[in-house]
C-alpha cells in the first residue's frame, strides 16, 4: 500500500474465534470506522494463544499486538480465557525487560455482539501505537547499527 | 566427624537400597568438582562437599525416572528436586534426599577474573575464609567472599528444604529473607532503547550451544524442545541475534512459575551471557501476581497450571 506508507504500522491482532473475531464482524457490519493498521490471526481460543505468539510477532517486526477474547466466564470452552489471562499477563509484565515499552501489548476481552467496543478498543491500541512509533528491531539495518553503536561504546 | 564423613556413612548406609547415589567427587585440576554417581561403596570415598560442588545434580533426575536414585543436594537444589515432585517429574518413594548446610559455591568466572589463566593450577585450599590458590608461577590468597557466585550472596534456602537425611546443624532462619534483586531493579532503571541494546550486544555472542537448556533441572524436554521444533519451526537455523534472544524468552517463558533461580543456565554459559537476569524478571512479577515461589512446597500446584475466576492481582485495561 504505497499510499499508506509510512503512515500505517504493523499490529497483529490474536482474536478468538467465538467472540472477539465476531466482534470485529459486527464492527464490519455495523460499518463503524476502524484504522487498518490491525492484521487479525483468528485463533480457536484466547487459550490456544501461546504468549511466545506476542514474542515472537514483536521480533518478527510487529510494532504491537493486541489480543482478544471472549469475556471471562464466557469463553466458549469454559476456561480457556481463565488461563490465557494468568499468560498473557505476565508476558505483558515480561516485555519491558527485553526493551520493548509496555504498551507494546494489550489483551482485552470483546463479545461478538460488541461491535462498538470492537471499533473503540482497535482505535484506541492503534493510537497507543502510534504514539509509541515503531517497535525497535531487532533484524536487518537498524538492528545492525544499534549493535555497532553498542560495541563502539565500550 | 565432618559433614563430609558423616554424609558418606549415612550414604554407605543407603546404598544398599538404591542404583545409585548422586554426588560431587574432584575432577580435572584443583578448581573444579564434577558429578560422581555412587553406585559401590568404593565410589563413596571418592565424594567431596566443598565450594566447587556448583552443579545442580537434580537434573539429572527426570532422566533416571524408575530408578532408586539417591541424591546429594544443596538448598538450593533441592528446590529443583521439590519443583520436579510439584510437577509429577520424580516420584518421592524412588528418590532419597540427601542435604546438608551449605555455606555457598563459587563462581567460575570470578576465579577467572581473579587469576589472570586458570591453566596451570597446582592446588586449591578452601577450607578456610581465605582460599589459597597455587598456579605453577604464582600464588593467590583471595577471600572465598569474593568468590562466591552472587545467588550465594543472596541464599535464602541454604539448607534443603526437603530431605530424607540431612547431615550436620540447619545455618538457615525459620523464616527465610526477604528477596534481594539487587541488578535486576537497577537493570529495569535503564531506559527502554538502552535494555534493548544490551541484549543485542549480550546475545551477539551467543554460540547456541544450549548449555543453558542443558544445564536447566526443569527443562525436560530434552529431544523435544521448541528449540528444535520443525513444526512450528520457533527458530531458523541462522545466526542471528533475533533467534539467539528468542531462545532465551522461550527458555524464560517455558520456566514460568517453576524456575527457582538456582542459577544453573548461567553458570554454565560459556560465554557468560546474564541469562538469569529474564527468569528473576518472570519470577519477580509471578510473585507479585500470585504471591508464589517455585520449589517450596510439594504439594502446590503451579500458578500457570491453575486459575481463580476472580483474580485479586491482575487489574486489566479499560478502553
Amino acid at each position: 500500500m504505497p499510499v499508506l506508507e509510512g503512515k500505517e504500522l504493523r499490529i497483529v491482532g490474536f482474536l478468538c474465534n467465538w467472540c472477539s473475531y465476531g466482534g470485529a464482524d459486527t464492527a464490519g457490519v455495523g460499518r463503524f470506522n476502524q484504522p487498518t493498521d490491525l492484521r487479525i490471526i483468528r485463533v480457536p481460543c484466547s487459550g490456544r494463544i501461546d504468549p511466545l505468539f506476542i514474542v515472537k510477532a514483536l521480533m518478527n517486526g510487529a510494532d504491537g499486538v493486541l489480543v482478544s477474547g471472549c469475556h471471562p466466564r464466557d469463553c466458549h470452552y469454559a476456561e480457556g480465557n481463565f488461563y490465557a489471562r494468568r499468560r498473557l499477563d505476565i508476558i505483558q509484565k515480561f516485555l519491558p525487560i527485553l526493551g520493548y515499552e509496555p504498551g507494546r501489548f494489550e489483551y482485552t476481552w470483546v463479545s461478538a455482539s460488541e461491535g462498538q467496543r470492537w471499533q473503540q478498543v482497535v482505535t484506541s491500541f492503534t493510537d497507543q501505537i502510534h504514539k509509541l512509533g515503531p517497535a525497535p528491531k531487532i533484524v536487518g539495518p537498524v538492528a545492525s547499527d544499534t549493535l555497532n553503536l553498542m560495541k563502539a561504546a565500550l | 566427624m565432618n559433614v563430609q564423613e558423616e554424609l558418606k556413612d549415612s550414604i554407605r548406609k543407603a546404598l544398599p537400597q538404591l542404583d545409585v547415589v548422586i554426588g560431587w567427587c574432584a575432577s580435572f585440576d584443583p578448581l573444579h568438582a564434577t558429578p560422581l554417581f555412587m553406585r559401590s561403596k568404593k565410589d563413596i570415598d571418592k565424594l567431596e562437599i566443598s565450594p566447587l560442588n556448583v552443579h545442580n545434580l537434580a537434573t539429572y533426575l527426570p532422566g533416571m525416572r524408575g530408578k532408586k536414585v539417591g541424591i546429594v543436594v544443596k538448598g538450593c537444589d533441592s528446590r529443583s528436586v521439590v519443583e520436579l515432585l510439584q510437577e509429577n517429574l520424580i516420584d518421592r518413594e524412588n528418590v532419597t534426599i540427601f542435604g546438608f548446610p551449605c555455606t555457598g559455591v563459587v563462581d567460575q568466572s570470578k576465579i577467572k577474573k581473579a587469576l589472570d589463566h586458570m591453566g596451570n593450577v597446582q592446588s586449591c585450599d578452601m577450607s578456610d575464609a581465605k582460599v589459597l590458590i597455587q598456579t605453577t608461577d604464582k600464588s593467590h590468597a583471595l577471600p572465598l567472599a569474593d568468590l562466591l557466585a552472587d545467588k550465594c550472596n543472596s541464599c535464602r534456602y541454604p539448607d534443603a528444604v526437603i530431605s530424607d537425611y540431612f547431615i550436620g546443624a540447619k545455618i538457615g532462619e525459620a523464616e527465610p529473607p526477604e528477596i534481594a534483586y539487587g541488578a535486576l531493579e537497577a537493570f529495569e532503571k535503564l531506559s527502554v532503547p538502552e535494555r534493548f541494546g544490551y541484549w543485542l550486544q549480550e546475545l551477539d555472542r551467543c554460540i547456541r550451544c544450549y548449555a543453558c537448556r542443558n544445564a536447566c533441572p526443569l527443562c525436560v524436554c530434552r529431544d523435544h524442545c521448541a528449540a528444535e521444533s520443525r513444526a512450528p519451526h520457533w527458530l531458523s537455523q541462522e545466526n542471528n541475534v533475533r533467534d539467539k534472544l528468542m531462545f532465551q524468552v522461550i527458555h524464560a517463558y517455558h520456566l514460568a512459575g517453576r524456575c527457582t533461580e538456582c542459577g544453573e543456565c548461567q553458570r554454565a554459559c560459556p560465554v557468560d551471557i546474564p541469562v538469569l537476569m529474564l527468569k528473576q524478571k518472570m519470577n519477580k512479577e509471578i510473585r507479585d501476581i500470585f504471591q508464589y515461589e517455585a520449589g517450596v512446597d510439594p504439594e502446590v500446584t503451579p500458578p500457570l497450571l491453575s486459575f481463580k475466576m476472580e483474580e485479586e492481582n491482575i487489574t486489566e485495561k479499560e478502553w
